[in-house]
Parts: structure tokens; C-alpha cells; sequence
């Protein structure tokens, strides 16, 4: 039962995404074309809220549910692997005009056919795990 | 008692604006760091080919998938929220999205038929009518290929890198929001007007 409460915290991100229309192809071609302000209020409260919250958690020790400091890891100081991968990962969130999350809740809503995008995003994802050893990171 | 719980149904029904939306996602990633977890959709696909017996394969995928159904579970309630929401709190108003005047006049200088306040949430070039003409399959099949390589390769997506990367200012995550923005812009510039008219 306990893991019972991801599925309610994946419920949540899901209403959070489709009412705020971030799950909207129009909305991402909307954003890359700087024609509102509405994705980035999105993405820059989300940001700004998320550095207040990981201030106060690392000033005041909170702990998590097991009672165990809460840590945040430093991501390795390389710029290949974040640049290129994160140019490809904008070029298919441009195309398909959704990211992961939005993919999920799209499937959900009845849009079937995203269930091709989730074969594929994992076909790119196996692709990765082969390449791995001869790409720049 | 019934005509508050409709009344509640039509609160949260209301298009949610950028000040709710944003705050709440960073409340997704606390409640999951106080659980003992990073916020992070893209490692399902990992975690998925994993499970269907990619670590068999290769070493990448080498993982207890299993350490990972937290997450699949919070992929598989955005699933069930993505139902709800769409069938029982879409308001009066429907399934449609608010985008500005200037983009349905820039979608329609590329040939996309819009028309300002029908616009709807999903294009109808996306559907599996769209898998007929070879832009459905370069958008849908293309770009979920180019999400799931460019997510692995970068080590993160929207929710790992713009969000918990960026809120724990982690320079190495506002790289990859800047590669996201460079390939987006040089496909929403250069590739998407080559597709239409469909």
C-alpha cells in the first residue's frame, strides 16, 4: 500500500500538466516561438519555487519520511554529454511538441497513438545504452 | 453536499494559470525528494527497457528495475490523472487550449488550420490517422526517438534537469535546458514549416 502514494503524487503532475495546457503541442510550439509568456511562468515559478524549497531543505537538515537527511548530489562538471544530448532531446520535444511526462498523461487522456512515441522513445533510449561507450561525454 | 463536490469539480476545471501550475510542480519534486526520490520521468524508459530485457543486452541497462517502481508508478498515475482530467475536469469551455493570437497566426502562415478559441489540446495531425503521411511518423515515431536518446545521452528531461536540476542550481542542467532551447528553436524554425500543410 505504501507504494500506493506515487501513483497519487503521478495523478497530481498529470492535472498540473493538462490544465495548465503544458501537454499541448501548441503550447511548446507556442513557447519555442517566444509568442507567450505562459511556459515560461510555468518553468520559471516551478524554478524559483524549487530554489526556495531546496534552500530552506538544506539550511534546516529536513529530513525525509525515513528519517534520513535529505541530499542532493552535484551533477559531473562535463558540458558534451548535457549540450548534445540536450540539443536532441529539443529537437524531438519540438517535433512531437511533448516531453515524458506530458507523453504519459497524453496516453492516458485516450490518445492511443502515443503509445508509438513511448516505443520509440525507448528504441532511442536502447540506442543510447549501445552507443554509450562511443559518444563524448 | 453534492453541489459542493460539483463546485469543487468546476474550480479545479478552470484553466490553470502559469503562477498555480509552476509552484505545484516544485511541490511534485519536494513531496518526491521527502519520499527519497529525484524527480525524473525520462529514467521509465530505462527502467521499461530494463524490464523487457535489455539487461541482458547491454550494460547500460544493467539496473534493478525493480528499485525503480517508484517511478513507473508515478508514470502510470500520470496515465490515470491524464483519464480524470480529460473525461470529468475538462470545464465548460472543452478541450481546447488558450494559445495567443500571434501563434495561431504564425500556425497558419505555415499551413496548420487553426482557428482562435477551437484550437484544440491535441493537433489533429497527431492521432493515428497522422502515421498515414511520413510527417506523423517523423513527429511522433521521430521525435519519441529523439526525446528518448536525447534524454538518456543528456541524463535527464524537463523534470530532471529544468526542474530539479536547475532548482538545486546545478550548472550541468542549465547546459541541457540550453541544448533543449537550441534544438527546439532549429526545428520550430527550420523543420516544422517543411512538414505543412499535412
Amino acid at each position: 500500500m505504501r507504494m500506493s502514494r506515487y501513483i497519487f503524487v503521478g495523478m497530481l503532475l498529470g492535472f498540473i500538466l493538462y490544465k495548465s495546457e503544458a501537454v499541448s503541442w501548441f503550447r511548446i510550439y507556442e513557447m519555442f516561438r517566444f509568442q507567450s509568456f505562459h511556459m515560461f511562468g510555468i518553468i520559471g515559478s516551478a524554478i524559483v519555487s524549487g530554489i526556495i524549497i531546496v534552500q530552506i531543505v538544506k539550511r534546516r537538515h529536513v529530513k525525509n519520511v525515513e528519517g534520513n537527511e535529505i541530499t542532493f548530489n552535484d551533477k559531473n562538471k562535463t558540458i558534451y554529454r548535457y549540450l548534445i544530448g540536450g540539443f536532441i532531446f529539443g529537437v524531438g520535444w519540438a517535433l512531437a511538441g511533448a516531453c515524458p511526462a506530458p507523453m504519459f498523461i497524453l496516453l492516458g487522456s485516450g490518445k492511443t497513438v502515443f503509445i508509438v512515441y513511448l516505443i520509440a522513445a525507448m528504441t532511442g533510449t536502447y540506442l543510447y545504452g549501445v552507443l554509450r561507450p562511443k559518444l563524448p561525454h | 453536499m453534492l453541489d459542493f463536490l460539483i463546485q469543487v469539480r468546476d474550480f479545479i476545471a478552470q484553466p490553470w494559470p502559469w503562477y498555480v501550475a509552476g509552484p505545484l510542480m516544485a511541490l511534485v519534486m519536494f513531496i518526491l525528494l521527502y519520499f527519497g526520490h529525484e524527480f525524473g520521468i525520462s529514467d521509465n524508459f530505462r527502467l521499461m527497457c530494463a524490464a523487457d530485457g535489455a539487461d541482458k543486452m547491454n550494460d547500460f541497462f544493467k539496473i534493478n528495475w525493480q528499485s525503480g517502481e517508484w517511478n513507473l508508478l508515478v508514470a502510470l498515475g500520470a496515465v490515470f490523472g491524464g483519464y480524470m482530467v480529460s473525461h470529468y475536469f475538462l470545464g465548460d469551455q472543452g478541450n481546447i487550449a488558450h494559445i495567443s493570437d500571434a501563434t495561431v497566426a504564425s500556425l497558419q502562415e505555415i499551413g496548420v488550420k487553426v482557428e482562435q478559441g477551437k484550437v484544440p489540446m491535441v493537433p489533429e495531425f497527431i492521432g493515428w490517422d497522422a502515421l498515414l503521411s511520413w510527417q506523423g511518423w517523423l513527429m511522433l515515431a521521430g521525435g519519441g526517438l529523439f526525446v528518448g536518446f536525447g534524454a538518456r545521452y543528456a541524463g535527464g528531461c524537463t523534470s530532471g534537469h529544468a526542474i530539479s536540476g536547475l532548482s538545486a542550481l546545478q550548472l550541468p542542467s542549465l547546459i541541457a535546458v540550453v541544448g533543449f532551447f537550441a534544438g527546439g528553436l532549429l526545428v520550430t524554425y527550420f523543420v516544422l514549416p517543411l512538414l505543412f500543410p499535412l
